[in-house]
């Protein structure tokens, strides 16, 4: 089968990569790159464990085909923390025992950070509509729910 | 046509471990050189936390901070038996033996501080910080770091234990029933709260306040994390959740998470949960296994606040719009 | 959440370290950062990928099986088919002696369910072994199927599964398992009221958001380590080694870190032949369920029937109890003997009962076979028990909150299985519901404890 290049920025450093025509971004970060804090849950976009940042926007790593990404901007929950000082939602989804299984949560904590990158300030509702694309089986959202406010409140106290 | 409010409750119990199969877990504790503890076991970790509470088990019994004892578990090659993650079993029955192997390693531990102290083990305590104590005179003390080096480097001994927790099986009496089907008992009451709209069938679940008697909370921020999902899925079964929508008819299974339907982070009832904590007489540290009941109650106490609003009942799970519509229709034609 | 320490207090000593307090979780930091290692992390050069060919029939004789359209696909590497499983017809509780063996891991001849595994396929690529797999040629002679409970207990049903010969399991004590206690038709006839309801449910999937699924390596030296998320290590890998009729010692299972499992993985399906696949190819294998997989063919919370009968006096005493519950097996054990036999030691529920008479029936039908779920032999049974409830209080015009406190065990009260009462606690928990709930209850029943009888 024919291999595609493909060169992106994944968590700030350069990768290039020769994919098969057809390779979901999934696939080519877990099993080309290895990155797996991308999770596949369902492959068909209905699970949201394979969040990704995509140039600024929440994507479906699994319905977004590598060959797209060439030149993109990648961001994955793997690059969050810097110098090992977790990213404040890291920090909350700690402090707020949001996390079980562990397996939705990389794809939560992307769709938590466009959500807080746009909106520092999120009402709850804006939060449980910022979530409502991923599965949790474990939790019941509520600690998930409150960890992204908590976030948003630590992030708005050190801003100010 | 109108939106109706009701409430229901409901009460129960839930069996822990499997004992009707014989009920076998078992573990293994030692000592690093300088003092740190390792729990090695083949339980499963299905997200409920149990490398944790293990952990925390472990250090109660040895009497370190919990930050020194790593667990090591699910290897084959290393970790003793554990008839597996199931049945409320994984908390009750691999706790058990963890203690156990933690009393034994926790002796030979004391034994060495007795040596170095020159005094009887039997005059010693922990202080829960790492240090042993000669009782009554806690001046006089050792690190277990020092301990530990010492049952390496100097002594030779091994700071280890075993533990085996079985419960042996029980055979049903073939004519009358009579059997021991488990151990301890959890048990819950649950008051649910709904909306239901006459017209178009749907149910919102206002609040459900909970209530659960857990033995007891080892890790409460844990135990709520279970307590809250579990109540959570209660719900969701309820009202939502089949792989057969019109069984016994095959046809019409969801296959993926639009077709299947759960409660969303929108669609969530308030929820209140209160624990109390009657100790086991068989558990660790009295504990029940919570996992699995806490997601009992909530269906009949919804399917119960269903009648009290709209006055029909709803035998069949899960309680669909279609069902209740169709329970009003004929309630209407009679 | 809150803890109410004042309940049981006289019993319970606070004195604990680290037992009872909030420690962070030793997990989460690797679940936050996306470091944590399951199975589907495990990544190996040379993986090959095992997709099923599976029955688009719930019940059907095979009459023949070609592979060789698909043995050409390019990447396709080996093709598997139940003559190629050394002990192909398995059954997992054999471990504790409950048998018979009744399922086969590659359909031999027939399939008992819409769905079923017949023929692996392993490929260099997922998308290979998929096109491959729909080139895999399988010739059926449809026959006739049951679906319905009743329906399949009736004389002269399709019969399910020829190794039980019968659509129902056989216990010891016959056709269910049984559970007698005191004289339930003596209760009935002194009964001011009779109550006989039945209530149903459907089946239900765990849906963890992680499918089931293994990665398995050859080590090299005859040895394979298999990466999985089972919920019970020792239990698949004694189940692997009989399937495979391969030395345990030969096996090495890694796992304990799951993506929920909540009972749906503890059926040893996709390991015997990941592991199978890897030792005839000599080379690494993967077997995830897709998420439609993991939706109709991992195993689900069985579908059960229960009916209750009870007799009430005015009073609120229940007097007598008979549950009749079928378990929906579907068209093999699995867990099911057990689920069911669970379910005869869990009724008549929390309550103290005179007269009770249980049945629990394990029934085959021609669907997914199910398994244990959160709650096993129990969720539908306690919304059966407690919608019962409900409409018992409601008959003699009782408050069903009241009508539960008449009823609810205490410790030393013997149970229908013929235990004593130990550590009861309902009544504790009832009257905080009482409260939380704004519910009120007679002070009688506010002052009532577990601990002792009358009040
Ligand atoms: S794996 Fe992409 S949405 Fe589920
Ligand atoms: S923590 Fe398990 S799915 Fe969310």
């Amino acid at each position: 089968m024919a291999k595609v290049p493909v060169q992106f920025t994944l968590n700030g450093s350069e990768k290039a990569e020769f994919v098969d025509s057809g390779t979901t971004l999934l696939n080519a970060l877990r099993d080309k790159v290895g990155d797996t804090s991308p999770k596949g849950g369902c492959h068909q976009g209905t699970c949201g464990a394979c969040s990704v940042i995509i140039d600024g926007e929440l994507r479906l790593s699994c319905l977004t085909l590598a060959e797209t990404c060439d030149g993109a901007v990648i961001s994955t929950t793997s690059g969050l923390s810097e110098n090992g000082v977790l990213h404040p939602l890291q920090r909350a989804f700690l402090d707020t025992f949001a996390t079980q299984c562990g397996f939705c949560t990389p794809g939560m904590i992307m769709a938590a950070k466009v959500l807080l990158d746009h909106t520092p300030n999120p009402s709850r509702d804006e939060v449980v509509e910022a979530l409502s694309g991923n599965i949790c089986r474990c939790t019941g959202y509520e600690p998930i729910i409150q960890a992204v406010l908590t976030a948003a409140r630590a992030n708005s106290q050190n801003a100010a | 046509m109108a939106i109706r409010r009701g409430r229901g409750v409901a009460a129960i119990n839930y069996p822990t471990g499997m004992n009707l199969g014989g009920d076998p877990t078992q573990a293994l504790v030692h000592s690093t050189p300088t003092g740190n503890f390792m729990v090695t076991l083949s339980s499963v970790d299905l997200g409920q936390g149990m490398k944790q509470i293990m952990a925390q088990i472990c250090a109660e019994t040895i009497g370190v901070p919990t930050d020194r004892v790593v667990v090591d578990t699910a290897d084959t090659d290393t970790g003793p038996h554990c008839m597996g993650t199931f049945a409320s079993r994984g908390t009750h029955r691999a706790g058990n033996a963890v203690i156990q192997a933690a009393r034994e390693a926790r002796q030979v531990m004391l034994e060495v501080a007795a040596e170095e102290l020159e005094v009887n083990a039997s005059d010693l305590e922990t202080d829960g910080q790492g240090n042993i104590l000669v009782k009554g005179a806690p001046q006089k003390s050792i690190s277990m770091f020092d301990v530990a080096l010492s049952a390496h480097f100097k002594r030779g001994r091994s700071i280890s234990g075993r533990g085996m927790f079985l419960i042996p099986r029980s055979y049903p009496e073939k004519e009358t029933g009579a059997m021991k089907p488990s151990t301890c008992y959890a048990h819950a009451c649950t008051v649910a709260e709904v909306e239901v709209d006459d017209e178009t069938g749907e149910v919102t679940v206002l609040t459900v306040k909970n209530v659960f008697e857990i033995g007891r909370a080892l890790n409460p921020k844990m135990v709520e994390q279970q307590l809250v999902g579990g109540s959570w899925m209660g719900i969701s079964h309820a009202l939502y959740e089949t792989t057969e929508p019109y069984y016994p008819n095959r046809d019409h299974g969801g296959t993926d998470f639009n077709q299947y339907l759960m409660p969303g982070p929108g669609d969530l009832a308030e929820t209140e949960i209160i624990v109390l904590e009657r100790p086991s007489a068989d558990g660790p540290y009295g504990a029940k296994g919570p996992g699995e009941m806490c997601a009992n109650p909530q269906i009949p106490a919804v399917a119960n606040a269903v009648f009290d609003a709209v006055g029909v009942r709803i035998d069949t799970l899960p309680i669909t719009p279609e069902r209740i519509l169709r329970a009003l229709k004929a309630q209407a034609a009679n | 959440m809150e803890l109410r320490k004042s309940y049981f207090a006289d019993v319970r000593k606070d004195d604990l370290h680290e037992i009872g307090q909030p420690r962070p979780r030793s997990d989460s930091p690797g679940h936050v950062t996306g470091k944590t290692a399951f199975f589907a992390d495990r990544n190996f050069p040379g993986m090959l990928h095992l997709k099923m060919v599976r029955s688009p029939h719930h019940h059907a004789r095979i009459r023949s099986i070609d592979t060789s359209e698909a043995e050409k696909h390019p990447g396709v590497v080996k093709i598997l088919t139940a003559k190629d499983v050394p002990h192909n017809v398995y059954t997992i509780l054999i471990l504790i002696q409950v048998g018979p063996e009744d399922e086969t891991v590659l359909a031999d001849g027939k399939v008992r369910w819409k769905g079923e595994a017949v023929v692996a396929v392993l490929a260099e690529t997922e998308r290979a072994a998929q096109e491959a797999a729909a080139k895999v040629k399988v010739d059926y002679e449809v026959l006739p199927a049951v679906f319905d409970m009743e329906e399949a207990l009736k004389p002269g049903a399709p019969l399910v599964n020829e190794y039980h010969g019968q659509n129902y399991y056989l216990y010891d004590s016959g056709e269910c398992r049984k559970v007698r206690f005191g004289d339930v038709e003596a209760g009935f006839t002194g009964a001011d009221h009779v109550l006989e309801q039945s209530y149903q449910s459907s089946p239900i999937e765990h849906a963890p958001t992680e499918t089931t699924g293994c990665v398995v390596a050859p080590e090299g030296n005859d040895r394979f380590t298999c990466y999985t998320n089972t919920q019970a290590m020792f239990f698949t890998l004694d189940n692997t080694s009989i399937i495979l009729q391969m030395p345990g010692s030969k096996l090495h299972f890694v796992g304990g870190t799951v993506g929920g499992g909540f009972g749906g993985k503890v059926d040893v399906i996709v390991e015997p032949i990941a592991i199978l696949g890897a030792k005839l190819t000599g080379r690494p294998v993967c077997f995830i369920y897709s998420r439609e997989e993991e939706m109709q063919i991992s195993s689900p919370r069985a579908a059960e029937k229960v009916v209750i009968k009870d007799g009430v006096m005015k009073d609120g005493r229940i007097v007598a109890r008979k549950v009749t519950g079928y378990t929906d097996a579907g068209a093999y054990s699995r867990h099911s003997p057990y689920g069911a036999q669970k379910g005869a030691g869990h009724y008549p529920g929390p309550y103290t009962i005179p007269n009770v008479w249980i049945d629990t029936y394990c029934v085959y039908t021609n669907r997914t076979p199910s398994s244990a779920m959160r709650g096993f032999g129990v969720t539908i049974g306690d919304f059966a028990l407690e919608v019962q409830m409900d409409k018992l209080a409601r008959l003699i015009g009782m408050d069903p909150l009241e009508f539960r406190f008449i009823n609810a065990y205490r410790d030393g009260d013997m149970k229908a299985h013929r235990q004593p009462t130990e550590g009861a606690a309902l009544i504790e928990c009832m009257q905080e519901a009482s409260r939380a709930a704004n519910w009120p209850v007679a002070e009688k029943y506010m002052a009532m404890s577990s601990y002792v009888k009358g009040a």
